[in-house]
């Protein structure tokens, strides 16, 4: 069956591929942003300068981004997964040499309009990359070890370039992200079993290392390793920023101390509390009520992308809106377990809330390929 | 391009059952984040939102105003005076270099204090005033308020500073404040935190010290709301501390500025007590320094000034020096004896010059001897044989005991630091301290006044004031505190025989009035403010045996260092006793010449409350005493009601 006859009759042509997106999800994605505009509203001390205003402006580019990539054929972006994932791991390079330097690592190339961080940019081309790959191979060959040290490759190569800026938590999500599409396309279990037993061997070898001369990760990663284990061990320290984090989230209470009230993040104790931070303003402000609604929010784009993954019978376009999903999953997972103190601190935003220009363009595109995926699915 | 079916069975499945698992272990993690969302914003809510609250409200001290000192007509002592500071706060300056060199030109900035203010500035939060220049003067604060536009963030405030608007007069009595030390904090078991703020002062000397608890009065507080760098947002309620209490002294500040005039920059003590209730109306101690300074923190320089003076201006000599206080104790003795029965006031005893006793001889000021004496004679012309003779017969402890009735070797409980106890010695007393027994000779001594026997000046006055009233009278030096009057120090009878008391008072009269008494030239002319008293000379030098052959040397060939203390007690009006004086002049020779003088100014000041006229004077002393009180009426602070002399 060539793509011309699977497609033709039976996918939405022209205009009337807006009656086909997937609504809910853009629905759920403009309310989760609005939270995200609320809060920065707040913290702002009620003013749309400086974070409110332009986070707008991006999500409504990223609205646009995301229809236009919804309007072209999912095929045309499988076709061009080996290009974009090429021209993520060009850009990484880049940074390295050329990215300006933020929070002691070399994370993003200034375009004047846009700071381009090329590893979120890499969340998403690895994911396609993968789904484009596994849609490629036979499926008798997924649990072939040759076949499974590729893709392997495939997502180390990205990660020790990200590693060396250093940025611990993307490296993560992409290990995470990468391995759990290997999963999600069939992979046989005892990769994973092994995986598993030797990244518990990898982390004991990774603290051992620590004050050795090949110690593996930076001082300040190790600090903030001890400081998630016992935050009151540097309380002025890096311990402060967590502890004040949680006395903002749990001071928040049933109902929180209300819109613009919240002591902690008026006050300046919450630190960065408009990006890594905000959602235990959100808690502050709207408690426990406000935080659960956002994680309700969080839950149901998981479920309307899994929902639409598994009604697609195109094996691309199934794996590639899990993996959407799953990564946009990883990034609220390890943001709020790091704001409520159970990871440590890494620096992963609240993905459409958090105050960033980059991370909400290149999610807004990556939901764009979920809707073209929906769009022009199989029926 | 190679096309090949993407909808198989297995395929699908495959991604179905993992896309589901893996769902199930999303939604499962979703699960947990908002378990723990639970568990921290239900369960541990109270402790968080407690928290919180430390995190924003800071408890801030108030300093409660200082209670003022009065002296007994309501003159201030000790007052709050404001005092300017001009203070620059970072942020609000921008350019500080700038800014303070544009002050500079202004008004005289301090090179220390400037180094210390920039110092500070940079340590401490940009929003918090520092202060650059303290204690300037009004002009220059003007100064500064009106070039207030070309001076971004510099603020002229206004703050309560001690001040003793007396200066030399009430400095041993009143002391002075000074800025909490390391030393003060430790002397509490829990200090209060309003010792903590920076720059509060406390009492450090004399009744500012003493009474630091009543005058310091008590903290308010306030909560105010901090941001996290520490910046106040806003205040949230505030408590009113309580302001210290007033003392009122038992001091009469006029009769207290007379005496400081009086004594100029002799090396002298002078109390004076009131025969009612004891109250101190003037106690000074010269010279005397200037308490102020101290409040500001005085130099290195002037400090050293009065530490390397001879003439020992930090010193309290009233309460805490004591001096052999030489024949102004023969009072005491003759008491003893009377009270033991070992003498009548009729009964004589000669005197040739000298006493054999123990085979050492004593000799008596009057080589060629006294001849008969009694008790009147003997006091009047300070015949040492008869209190020689007094001495052997009544004994050393009954002479002790004596004593402490009369109030010496006790210290009496005056709020002045450094109260001394003088000494009286016994028996008990020599072996405990010097390891030998008692001898004979000792007791011949402490008949005189001499050997180890040591009083107060404030002693020397208390005893003449029992002396006088025959009841235990203690001296009182605070008259009210916070409106509530203290208790009266006139005390109870001593229980000593009336006609023993009229017997030494009749001796003590003669002292001054009668032509052959020794303080006959100090006399009082007035009838009705006649003095009675006694005086004292306590030697300073060892007489050698060398100089005891030759005989007396003239006290004015010796240097000043070596000179004789001269002592004066007395008590006026010998008919209606109302006051009690004791003088002490260190190093000025015999008693009646170089302190009764001062006794009898003073006397006549504090009878006259004022300019005594000059017929109280006997006639050959008016053109001196004229010519004194007009100087002196230019020395003092607070000026005669009456003009330089009602003559």
């Amino acid at each position: 069956m060539s793509y011309l006859e699977y497609s033709v009759k039976t996918v939405p042509a022209g205009l009337r591929k807006v009656l086909h997106l997937n609504w809910p999800l853009v629905l759920l994605l403009t309310a989760v942003a609005s939270v995200g505009f609320l809060m920065l509203y707040s913290v702002a001390g009620g003013s749309f300068e400086p974070w409110a205003g332009p986070q707008m402006k991006r999500y409504i580019l990223g609205l646009v981004l995301m229809f236009m990539v919804a309007m072209v054929p999912i095929w045309f972006w499988r076709n061009l997964s080996v290009v974009a994932y090429l021209l993520s791991i060009v850009l990484l390079v880049v940074v390295e040499f050329f990215g300006s330097v933020g929070m002691g690592a070399q994370r993003w190339i200034d375009f004047g309009f846009v700071r381009l961080q090329p590893s979120e940019l890499m969340k998403f081309t690895l994911v396609m990359l993968l789904a484009a790959y596994y849609d490629w191979l036979p499926i008798r060959k997924t649990s072939g070890i040759l076949w499974v040290i590729i893709p392997v490759i495939m997502i180390l190569l990205p990660t020790a370039m990200v590693l060396t800026q250093p940025d611990l938590g993307t490296a993560l999500l992409l290990v995470f992200g990468g391995g759990l599409m290997m999963f999600l396309a069939g992979v046989h279990w005892a990769y994973f079993a092994t995986v598993f037993a030797a990244g518990i061997g990898g982390i004991a070898t990774v603290l051992k290392s620590r004050d050795t001369d090949w110690q593996l990760l930076k001082d300040y990663q190790f600090r903030r390793i001890d400081t998630f284990i016992d935050p009151s061990s540097d309380p002025l320290g890096a311990g402060y920023h967590i502890t004040q984090a949680k006395i903002a989230m749990g001071s928040g209470g049933w109902t929180g101390r209300g819109f613009m009230q919240g002591t902690q993040s008026r006050l300046n104790f919450l630190p960065e509390k408009h990006t890594d931070f905000i959602f235990n303003t959100l808690a502050e402000e709207f408690g426990f009520v406000g935080a659960v609604s956002l994680l309700i929010l969080y839950v149901l784009i998981l479920v309307f992308c899994i929902t639409s993954a598994l009604q697609n019978r195109d094996r691309f376009s199934s794996l590639l809106i899990l993996g959407v999903g799953l990564t946009f999953f990883l990034y609220f997972a390890v943001n709020m377990s790091m704001v409520m103190g159970l990871a440590p601190v890494v620096g992963v935003p609240l993905p459409l809330v958090s105050y960033g220009g980059s991370a909400m363009l290149v999610l807004m595109v990556a939901f764009g390929l979920v809707q073209s995926a929906h769009i022009h699915r199989p029926r | 391009m190679r096309r090949t079916p993407r909808d198989s069975a297995e395929s699908v499945r495959k991604i179905s059952r993992r896309g589901v698992m893996l769902g199930g272990l999303q939604l499962g993690f979703a699960g947990v984040l908002a378990a723990r969302m639970q568990f921290m914003q239900v369960e541990q809510a109270d402790e968080f939102r407690l928290l919180a609250e430390e995190n924003r409200i800071n408890l801030r001290l108030i300093p409660p105003a200082r209670g003022q000192i009065f002296d007994r007509n309501g003159l201030i002592i000790a007052e709050n005076a404001p005092s300017y500071r001009i203070t620059i706060v970072r942020e609000d300056a921008g350019d500080v270099a700038d800014v303070i060199a544009r002050l500079s030109t202004l008004i005289e900035l301090d090179e220390d204090e400037l180094n210390r203010a920039l110092t500070e500035m940079n340590r401490s939060a940009p929003f918090l005033p520092i202060t650059v220049a303290d204690r300037v003067s009004w002009e220059d604060i003007s100064r500064v308020a009106v070039n207030a536009p070309a001076l971004p963030g510099v603020t002229p405030e206004v703050g309560l500073s001690r001040h003793y608007p007396m200066t030399t007069a009430f400095a041993h009595v009143a002391g002075y404040v000074g800025p909490v030390s390391e030393r003060d904090l430790a002397r509490y078991e829990d200090p209060e935190p309003v010792l903590r703020i920076p720059r509060f002062q406390i009492g450090k000397v004399g009744v500012e010290a003493k009474y630091e608890e009543i005058l310091r009065g008590r903290a308010g507080a306030k909560r105010v709301e901090v941001n996290a760098v520490g910046r106040v947002m806003r205040e949230l309620d505030r408590r009113e501390g309580e302001e210290g209490a007033d003392l009122q002294l038992t001091i009469d500040g006029r009769l207290q500025d007379y005496v400081r005039a009086r004594l100029g920059e002799e090396s002298a003590s002078v109390v004076v007590m009131d025969l009612e209730h004891g109250d101190i109306l003037a106690i000074s101690s010269s010279p005397a320094y200037d308490p102020n300074k101290f409040v500001r923190g005085i130099s290195v320089e002037d400090y050293g000034m009065l530490r390397d003076n001879d003439h020992r201006p930090l010193a309290s000599k009233t309460v805490q020096d004591a001096y052999p206080p030489g024949s102004t104790f023969k009072m005491v003795t003759a008491m003893a004896a009377l009270e033991a029965g070992v003498i009548g006031p009729e009964e004589t005893v000669w005197c040739p010059g000298h006493l054999e006793v123990g085979g050492r001889r004593f000799h008596c000021w009057k080589r060629a001897g006294h001849g008969h004496m009694n008790l009147e004679a003997s006091m009047r012309e300070s015949c040492d044989v008869y209190y020689y003779d007094l001495a052997l017969k009544v004994g050393i402890e009954n002479i002790a005991a004596m004593s402490r009735r009369l109030g010496l070797g006790v210290a009496h409980d005056l709020p002045m630091s450094a109260v001394t106890s003088g000494l009286i010695p016994d028996k008990a007393w020599k072996l405990r301290e010097r390891g030998s027994s008692w001898v004979i000779g000792d007791t011949v001594n402490v008949a005189i006044g001499q050997g180890y026997v040591l009083t107060s000046p404030l002693q020397q006055a208390v005893m003449t004031a029992r002396l006088a009233t025959g009841r235990s009278i203690s001296p009182r030096l605070v008259r009210s505190i916070d409106g509530v009057e203290t208790p009266s120090q006139g005390g109870e009878s001593l229980d000593l025989n009336e006609n023993h008391l009229r017997w030494i008072r009749r001796a003590m009269f003669s002292v001054s009035n009668n032509r052959r008494g020794t303080g006959y030239g100090s006399r009082i002319a007035e009838e009705a403010f006649r003095m009675a008293g006694k005086s004292g000379t306590s030697q300073v030098r060892n007489i050698s045996a060398a100089e005891r052959a030759r005989g007396v040397i003239n006290n004015n060939d010796l240097p000043w260092n070596r000179r004789d203390h001269g002592l004066f007690v007395n008590f006026a009006p010998f008919d209606n006793p109302k006051i009690a004086v004791s003088v002490v002049v260190e190093h000025g020779g015999g008693g009646s010449s170089a302190a009764a003088p001062i006794n009898r100014d003073v006397t006549l000041q504090a009878l006259y409350n004022g300019n005594p006229p000059l017929s109280a004077y006997p006639s050959k002393d008016h053109e001196r005493i004229k010519a004194q009180q007009e100087q002196l009426s230019r020395e003092r602070q607070i000026p005669d009601p009456d003009g330089p002399s009602r003559a």
